[in-house]
């Protein structure tokens, strides 16, 4: 169920040319990263100051920076870029001294100052000129800037939403959806089932990229995860800065894959430092203290959903509504089955490849013959559900809900989740077990 | 040592009050000059004294003076005999030169750039200081990047190559400006690399400057602003004519680019000033000058004013500026009658 990425907007305006050749050195970085700064020389005609303003239909596509400030660490950065782009040197430093009388730790800032400086004495192949400094050790502000940037050119778009926020259950107030590619987590906030886009922030991640396996790859996972605990300051390494939230991995879905491994955080940064970059972590989603402390007001142990992907897919609102429609109604109909005990339609409900960590389909379904053979009558009543989409190429959704089940001997209550995979046009659950 | 480029005489005969007391100030001068030569500092500092006890306005014994206490160390000094120069003589650069280096070498960098901004905003091609400016940012820059990548703190402590002049001029009444002496220091890692290819001064086809802005009119030209469109053309193509005859070192091109009546720096005499850059310009092996963000303004048919950025490498500088040059037209050619740094 491929959906298409996010549109992309048509950028027509041409690129302003200028003669001097001093830009023309200052914008070699840009050339240099040019598949992914194209859209950033393009765009500029398309810069909040520039828009008309949104018309009360709300139909004209807006985007996260127009809503941003402009005095963030981050925004005076990416305005001293783009005055370097538009030959602005002088405006570039005083704005990059500003930023750095903010955040004097901000190692990207000195990089670009550095970078001014220089401008003076030669001319600028790069972002970094530092001489004699091997490339290598660069690379890492270098990314940075570029991800930074391309925040800049690319910010949330406030008329999709990502395709794992399916639905968030009544105790979820918000969510985290990171993208590790673009190295930024968006805070989304549940409006009566609804998710509305919050704020976003630059995060650093695993030192070898996603898709954690096992132990002490320095990967980051990707997955649907949750916020598990809050570990106390007093006891944090100054590695992780201000606060750590473990998160719940691996999952169950990660260990049904035989991934392992332990100790995967949202957490900040050492107090000498203002941010890391993108790829720096041993797998863990790293904030810069300010932003965690923004970011912690709106995390509730035991019930926020991170999750982690390597690209966020982007939905439209209609999308998002019939795919949650789908997975409801499939909800509905496996709980319907079970009710009448109608046992075959029930299990056909399951995957030939289901599994609950003890049983495999062949048992789970043995057993559920046995149970359902005594029942006389059932109710089953579901309650605060949860969907989200699994990332990654698994078409996948992870489902959580109360489970009340009354029967003629038994009754119970829980918390239960299911994975559901589509299996050509039918929907399977291949894990079932408690939440 | 950090600091290497310190200019150690003055060279400007409108300081000479009087011309009586030019003979025996001369004397004193060049004496106190020949013991500081000797490394005599002390007995140079004690006549400087004692000279400025009945002479205390005396600028040439005041700036000596602040040149031996920078030889001796005493920092704060001299910081001190230099800054009253400047409150003083506010049109001289030397002073403004030194101070700069006094302050680089405290690693009050950005205060040495102020110094040195007052210093070129003085005399625009005063190359000792463009170039204490291009090390100055060189530094400053090698600090930032210091804080980037967080290396060692015993890095920081690399030497610039700031040059201090140590030649001190006859106090003949002739006085010359010292050409820059840059004393590369061992391969400091914010040292500008030098990149010098000995270029032949005669070369006749030598690289036209780099790219020059066409100006670009704002509007489809209508009939009554053509006069101001040849205006604009003819005053871009003597620019590019006038950096280009500075590029090629060709003294006797660039001179036919001034006025008769060109208005000199300090106002002094044309002669003077025609010297005084011939040797400037001789001085590098190779200079290469660029315009660039050329704003022309007509004024009337005979006057108009240009602002442009200029791009001025040499052996081991390269800085650029804004520039504004006040020109006139003579039969069909546009002089320059004033040159100035800033817009």
């Amino acid at each position: 169920m491929a959906y298409s990425a996010r549109a992309r907007r048509i950028l027509s305006a041409p690129i302003q040319q200028s003669h001097s050749t001093r830009l023309a050195r200052s914008l070699a970085f840009l050339r240099q990263h040019r598949g992914k700064l194209l859209a950033l020389c393009t765009t500029l005609a398309l810069l909040p100051l520039s828009e008309p303003p949104a018309t009360a239909m709300g139909s004209r596509p807006i985007s996260a920076a127009a809503i941003h400030q402009s005095n963030t660490p981050e925004a005076l950065l990416v305005q001293s870029l783009l005055d370097i782009q538009s030959n602005r040197l002088d405006v570039a430093l005083k704005r990059i001294d500003k930023l750095i009388a903010i955040e004097p730790h901000f190692r990207l800032a000195h990089l670009i100052k550095g970078d001014l400086l220089m401008a003076h004495t030669r001319p600028l192949a790069t972002i970094g000129n530092a001489p004699g400094v091997a490339a290598n050790r660069l690379a890492d502000l270098r990314d940075e800037a570029r991800v930074r940037l391309q925040q800049h050119f690319d910010p949330a778009p406030l008329d999709l939403v990502p395709e794992y926020l399916l639905q968030l259950d009544q105790n979820q107030r918000y969510a985290l959806v990171a993208d590790t590619n673009k190295s930024r987590i968006y805070l989304y906030k549940n409006d009566s089932g609804q998710p509305r886009y919050v704020s976003d922030f630059y995060i650093s991640s695993g030192l070898k990229g996603s898709e954690k396996l096992k132990e002490g790859d320095q990967r980051t996972p990707v997955g649907v995860y949750f916020v598990i605990d809050n570990l106390p300051k007093a006891k944090l390494a100054d590695l992780y800065g201000d606060a750590a939230y473990p998160l719940s991995y691996p999952n169950e879905w990660d260990k049904r894959l035989g991934k392992n491994g332990h100790g995967i955080w949202l957490h900040g940064v050492p107090k000498d430092t203002y941010s890391r970059p993108p790829r720096a972590s041993n797998g863990c989603v790293v904030l810069t203290n300010e932003d965690l402390r923004e970011v912690e007001k709106f995390l509730q142990v035991g019930h926020t959903p991170v999750i982690i992907s390597n690209d966020i897919a982007w939905i439209d609102r209609k999308a998002w509504n019939s795919q949650r429609e789908s997975i409801l109604h499939e909800v509905e109909a496996w709980r319907k089955d079970w009710e009448s005990i109608n046992t075959e339609r029930y299990l056909n409900h399951y995957s030939g490849q289901f599994s609950n960590g003890a049983q495999n389909f062949a048992a789970w379904s043995a057993q559920k013959r046995a149970v359902n053979a005594s029942k006389t009558s059932v109710d089953i009543k579901l309650s605060n559900v949860s969907i989200f989409r699994y990332p990654g190429k698994d078409n996948m959704v992870v489902v959580t809900f109360d489970q009340n089940y009354r029967s003629n001997n038994l009754s119970n209550q829980m918390r239960k989740r299911q994975y559901w995979i589509q299996d050509g046009n039918a929907w399977k659950i291949v894990f079932e077990g408690a939440a | 040592m950090t600091l290497t480029r310190i200019v150690s005489a003055l060279a400007v005969v409108a300081l000479f009050s009087t011309a009586a007391s030019l003979p025996v100030h001369a004397d004193e001068l060049q004496n106190i000059q020949a013991l500081l030569k000797q490394g005599n500092q002390s007995q140079a500092l004690d006549r400087a004294n004692t000279y400025l006890a009945s002479h205390p306005k005396d600028a040439q014994v005041r700036f000596i003076k602040g040149v031996i206490l920078t030889e001796q160390n005493k920092t704060a000094e001299a910081i001190k005999v230099f800054t009253a120069l400047t409150e003083d003589f506010p049109e001289l650069p030397e002073p403004y030169n030194n101070l700069a280096v006094l302050y680089a070498s405290q690693q009050q960098y950005d205060k040495a750039r102020v110094a040195l901004e007052m210093a070129i905003q003085t005399h625009p091609s005063y190359a000792t200081a463009h170039e204490n400016l291009g090390d100055i940012y060189a530094k400053m820059a090698s600090e930032a990047y210091d804080r980037a990548l967080k290396l060692d703190k015993s890095n920081t402590a690399a030497q610039t190559k700031l040059s201090m002049i140590k030649e001190i001029f006859p106090v003949n009444g002739r006085l010359q400006r010292p050409a820059a002496k840059p004393t590369v220091v061992a391969a400091a890692p914010a040292a500008p690399v030098k990149t010098a290819p000995p270029v032949a001064p005669a070369a006749p086809a030598a690289k036209a400057p780099e790219k020059v802005v066409e100006k670009a009119p704002e509007k489809p030209v209508e009939k009554a602003e053509k006069p101001k469109q040849d205006a604009t053309h003819a005053i871009d193509a003597m620019l590019n004519s006038w950096a280009q005859a500075w590029s090629n070192k060709n003294v006797g091109a660039y001179f036919s680019h001034y006025a008769a009546d060109f208005k000199t720096p300090k106002g002094e005499s044309r002669a003077a000033w025609e010297k005084f850059r011939r040797e400037r310009i001789a001085a590098p092996k190779h200079i290469q000058v660029s315009v660039s963000a050329i704003k022309v303004s007509i004024k009337d048919d005979t006057h108009a004013q240009v602002t442009f950025r200029q791009h001025y490498k040499a052996d081991t500088l390269n800085t650029s500026a804004t520039k504004t040059l006040v020109l006139i037209k003579s039969g069909d050619k546009w002089l320059i009658q004033q040159e100035r740094v800033g817009s």
